[in-house]
């Protein structure tokens, strides 16, 4: 139902606190936008900014083509769901529902209507007469939530709603969620959250925060596979993504890296003549890596000891070390027997990502 | 602690005893007032209200016998007994004040012209008499008697629905004019001033804080002259308007600080659903922010209650006039106090009636009396 | 018109007006003064957000103007005019007539009196009360009765505690409590207690510290149990008795309440008037300073002098009037 423009988007607290500045973002009509990022980076801050909740210091934000910098929270046809549900305690859930709906003058009739069908989507019938405190988490979530749908907003914002529930609940309310937004497919979303899972499974586009600015912004998949800085690449995927130092060896369409810790990568993403020998961080990802062979000249990209492991079921953590270079390798299966023994590790040249001065050079390469 | 093992058990009865020692201390003289202010003055002055609480052996006042006369073979006879009451066990009496333990029960005294007279332990006594005694004095009893305790509502009655001029009922029914409306304003202004102090953003809001807390501790003493005056100039004099007034302006400072303490504390996230909600500010407070202060809204109310009601001083200064027609129930007593300071049974009840209404007050609603003193003193 | 009626009205009008002020100022803010519609929406809303605060606040704060701070500087004029001479300015005069009163010494000397006594007092027994109490399966019990005379009017402690101290002539039986006691273990004569000077003085005080030894106990209770169970646990296994661990673990812990305690305490003491007042109205060198100023305001109708004697009992409270804002302005940063 709606479109969401920022452009040159900046917010200064009291006091000349500086937290973002020049956010420009497009959001498309339909889209679940998840915004991730380290705590503290502003995610929050630009929802609120967003929902009317904090002033825009400086640029502009329009809805569906109109400024709305100073348009209050309610005219602006948006719905927050908040981390703590923000429940009106004294209030039944029919009467939570119903709070906006009076303000905006509806009828009885309309209310009612409202409320039924919202209640019927979440499965709220049975407690529209119960006060907050007598539900559970999940269901307060879910009442949240339908305060949210009844009033029919052109934009949902959501800040971290599912971080106060438990795990099993977490997951359940996630995927009540994306079917949700299947139901409406029309609606807009921005969905804040500090859960790598909710966002890969939930964002039609993700974009990660920090310092002050967007560092990202693409689908999960895109973010995943080809990150534009060090950050994000690191940020995306759990346990993070391996950072190693060394030297362009050979450049072209496939590029040969000579590992500070003695290990050579060779990586897909194309250099440049100019590029012969200078100083490049290779990434790549724990799960990318595979046990090889060590052999004579070094052609392995890693070999170390394994000081640590961790066992998770379906696969094990290798916790490795080559002289002070930390190494994170993730193997499918059962491998604790391998802790104390030193493994070589390689890696496909298509997972092998190279950044220089913590940009990607593959980006750089589309940008030239 | 109490789930430590080895714990000494005897340390658990020092303690148990002294508490109940303390509880005791301290209950020791509203219960001397209460247990006074149900006994006849009489009872009052003649024996310490400790001694109503058991049975006691005491020196009774004298009764005169009489009743009517039967006649019988040897002249007249009356019967009776001394006392209306059960469980009476006289162990002397006596027909003069010099000797009024002379004979034991069941013993019949000789008296003048031919008279008897035969008492019994329950108080029965037979007087005999040649003649018809019409229109001559009868001997009086005195003796020494246990009795039961024995309690009674009398002064109550008189107190509260007797008239005249050491009845309550008017400095009762002016306390609660003085109160009700002196409690209900200033939660008003204040829960308004409290949720702007707490909630919105203006320049000088710290200041204003610190404002409050100052004028927490302003002595009230201070104030007056300065309001009789300003009362005076402003034509409501001495009178209920100037009570309230008054009332309500001390009482601000505590109302405003107790209800923006509480007030900071609710989720910020609730309020600003409701900005999202769209409502305005006046809705905010009205709606969401006065429901959820009412544990709040209540402290406070108990305090100005109880403050109101207790207070001595500014009734007096603002309140009552030289026609004496508004006095408030402190005030009655303390007069009664200097008129009347040796009848315990009217003090006694007076102070009674006027604490009762606190007690019940506290008692009812101690959880919130005891929340508003802690947020109003825990930093 | 009944004086009920009048309340009845006055409530209604008040809560009325009141409701009707905050209700009609706030619709005309939003929708006379600055409507959010319009070209001018958003610097309408905003102007209307910064005058709101201060609609709310009006109320309230002028009459907390009025009624508090307007006479305090209102008393210090009076105590510097002679109301005889036309309102003249006198200077100190009056606080000199004051000190040349023996009198005011006694009430100054007898406040001080007071201030050493009643807060330490309540405040020592509140603590042991609350220390005792706290692991008693009928604690809450006993804390309520202890509790309840701080909802006993002054002027009804004072007749409670009249009836404790009272006097009979010698033969009678006594119906005072201590004079019967004392009767009873010295075979003396009664004594009139209420009249025997400087001892006296702790008769009257010990009608305070009986009604404020329940809040400090109420206080220091929450603030006991507020003490962190593990400390108390960790001193356990480390082998500390009970009167250790309440001497070296928690009263630590709870200074900053003892303070706050003691001082309200204080604030109480320096204003107390009623019970002088009811008791002995400052005869038998019992005079304090709220009793005093009371006397020279309504009786000797001398409202410079009267207005000197506020202003002593407004200099001793500043320090701490001080304090509280210094520790409220830390607070709020
Ligand atoms: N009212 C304020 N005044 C000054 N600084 C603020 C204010 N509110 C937030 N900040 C600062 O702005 C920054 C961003 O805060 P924000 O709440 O948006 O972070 P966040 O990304 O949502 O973090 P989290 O993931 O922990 O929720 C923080 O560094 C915070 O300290
Ligand atoms: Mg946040």
């Amino acid at each position: 139902m709606a479109e969401l423009k920022l452009t040159g988007v900046s917010k200064i607290y009291g006091g000349g606190i500086e937290v973002l500045k020049d956010i420009n973002l497009d959001i498309q009509q339909g889209e679940l936008v998840v915004f991730v990022g380290p705590s503290g980076c502003g995610k929050s801050t630009l929802l609120r900014m967003i929902a009317g909740l904090e002033t825009i210091s400086d640029g502009t934000l329009e809805i569906d083509g109109v400024r709305v910098n100073d348009m209050p929270p309610s005219q602006r046809g948006i719905a927050m769901v908040f981390q703590s549900y923000a429940l009106y305690p004294h209030m039944t859930v029919r009467e939570n529902m119903a709070f906006a709906l009076k303000i905006a003058g509806k009828s009885k009739a309309e209310i009612n209507a409202s409320i039924e069908t919202a209640a019927r989507t979440l499965q709220l019938e049975p407690y529209l007469d119960r006060l907050p405190k007598a539900l559970s988490g999940g269901q307060r979530q879910r009442v949240a939530i339908g305060r949210s749908i009844v009033r029919e907003p052109k934009v949902f914002l959501f800040d971290e709603p599912l971080s106060n529930l438990d795990a099993s609940l977490r997951v359940a309310t996630r995927i009540e969620i994306a079917q949700l937004k299947e139901q409406m497919p029309d609606s807009t979303m921005v969905y804040v959250t500090h859960d790598q899972v909710e966002a890969m499974t939930l964002a039609s586009r993700i974009v990660v925060l920090n310092n002050k600015g967007i560092s990202q912004v693409g689908t999960p998949l895109e973010l995943y596979k080809t990150p534009k800085n060090e950050f994000v690449a690191c940020f995306i995927g759990s346990p993070a993504m391996n950072l190693l130092a060394g030297k362009i060896t050979g450049t072209g369409e496939t590029t040969t890296v000579q590992l500070d810790g003695g290990g050579v990568a060779t990586s897909n993403v194309p250099t440049l003549d100019s590029d012969q020998g200078a100083h490049v961080n290779i990434g790549v990802r724990p799960e990318d890596l595979y046990a090889t062979e060590p052999n004579a000249n070094g052609a392995s990209l890693y070999s170390g000891e394994v000081s640590f492991t961790e066992a998770l079921g379906e696969v094990t953590l290798l916790y490795m070390d080559n002289n002070g270079e930390a190494l994170t390798a993730k193997f499918i299966g059962i491998h604790m027997g391998l802790r104390g023994n030193t493994v070589a590790l390689s890696a496909a040249p298509d997972n092998v990502h190279l950044f220089q001065e913590g940009l990607s050079m593959l980006h750089r390469a589309q940008r030239s | 602690m109490s789930g430590i093992a080895g714990q000494r058990s005897s340390l658990a009865w020092v303690v148990n005893l002294s508490v109940v020692f303390l509880v005791l201390l301290w209950l020791f003289p509203t219960v001397g007032l209460l247990i006074s202010s149900l006994r006849t003055a009489d009872q009052i002055s003649n024996s310490g209200w400790w001694s109503a609480l058991s049975t006691q052996e005491s020196q009774r006042s004298p009764v005169r016998i009489g009743g009517d006369e039967q006649d019988t073979d040897s002249g007249v006879a009356i019967t009776g007994t001394l006392f209306d009451l059960d469980g009476v066990d006289i162990s002397a009496w006596g027909t003069s004040s010099r000797r009024p333990n002379e004979f034991a029960p069941g013993d019949t005294a000789e008296l003048k012209d031919g008279q008897t007279l035969s008492v019994q332990a329950d108080g029965t006594y037979q007087f005999t008499a040649p003649e018809s005694q019409e229109g001559k004095r009868l001997p009086r009893v005195f003796s020494t008697a246990t009795t039961p305790p024995e309690f009674t509502l009398d002064n109550y009655n008189t107190m509260l629905f007797g008239g005249g001029s050491s009845s309550i009922s008017k400095a009762f029914l002016n306390t609660f004019t003085v109160t009700i409306p002196a409690t209900i304003i200033p939660i008003l202004f204040a829960a308004f001033a409290a949720y702007a102090l707490a909630w919105m953003e203006f320049p000088g809001r710290a200041i204003l804080i610190a404002v409050v807390v100052a004028l927490l501790v302003v002595p009230l003493q201070l104030a007056l002259i300065p309001l009789l005056k300003f009362h005076n100039a402003i034509g409501i004099g001495k009178g209920y308007m100037g009570v309230w007034l008054a009332h309500t302006g001390f009482g601000l400072p505590l109302a405003i600080y107790l209800l923006r303490n509480y007030m900071v504390g609710l989720p910020r996230d609730i309020i600003e659903n409701a900005r999202v909600d769209g409502a305005n500010e006046f809705r905010i407070f009205t709606r969401i922010v006065l429901p959820l202060s009412f544990p709040a809204l209540a402290s406070f109310a108990i305090f100005q209650f109880l403050w109101t009601w207790n207070d001595l001083l500014v009734a007096r200064v603002f309140l009552i006039d030289s026609t004496g027609q508004t006095t408030v129930m402190t005030n009655h007593i303390v007069e009664l106090l200097g008129t009347r300071g040796g009848n315990w049974e009217i003090l006694a009840t007076a102070a009674f009636v006027s604490i009762a209404v606190p007690l019940v007050v506290f008692f009812a609603m101690q959880k919130y009396l005891v929340r508003g003193l802690l947020a109003g003193s825990m930093k | 018109m009944s004086p009920i009626l009048q309340a009845v009205l006055v409530i209604t009008l008040g809560v009325g007006l009141s409701v009707g002020y905050f209700w009609l100022s706030n619709l005309i803010l939003d929708n006379v003064l600055f409507p959010a519609k319009g070209i001018n929406a958003g610097r309408n809303i905003n102007l209307a957000n910064a005058v709101r605060p201060w609609l709310f606040l009006f109320p309230a704060f002028a009459a907390m103007g009025l009624y508090l701070a307007y006479p305090v500087f209102e008393t210090l004029r009076l105590s510097l005019i002679d109301r005889d001479k036309a309102d003249a300015f006198v200077g100190l005069a009056n606080y000199r007539q004051m000190m040349d009163e023996p009198k005011f010494w006694e009430a100054l000397k007898n406040n001080f009196l007071w201030l050493l006594v009643v807060p330490a007092a309540s405040t020592l027994m509140g603590l042991l009360i609350a220390q005792l109490t706290d692991r008693l399966r009928w604690g809450n019990i006993a804390k309520a009765l202890i509790f309840m005379p701080m909802a006993i009017s002054f002027v009804g402690a004072s007749v409670i505690w009249k009836l404790v101290y009272d006097a009979r002539p010698e033969g009678t039986e006594q119906i005072g409590v201590l004079n019967a006691l004392y009767t009873f273990f010295t075979s003396n004569s009664p004594e009139v207690w209420l009249t025997v000077p400087f001892w006296n003085n702790f008769l009257l005080m010990i009608v305070l510290i009986w009604i404020q030894t329940g809040f400090a106990m109420v206080i220091l209770s929450a603030a006991l149990r507020g003490i962190p169970e593990e400390t108390i646990e960790a001193a356990v296994v480390d082998g500390a008795g009970p009167l250790r661990i309440f001497f070296r673990i928690k009263m630590p812990q709870i200074t900053s309440t003892i303070i706050v305690v003691w001082t309200t305490i204080t604030i109480t003491v320096l204003k107390v008037f009623d019970i002088v007042f009811a008791m002995t109205n400052g005869q038998w060198q019992t005079q304090v300073l709220a009793n005093y100023m009371f006397d020279k305001l309504f009786r000797a109708n001398d409202w410079g002098v009267g207005s000197a004697a506020a202003m002593v009992i407004m200099l001793l409270v500043l320090p701490i009037l001080i304090w509280n804002v210094v520790s409220a302005r830390r607070e709020l940063r």
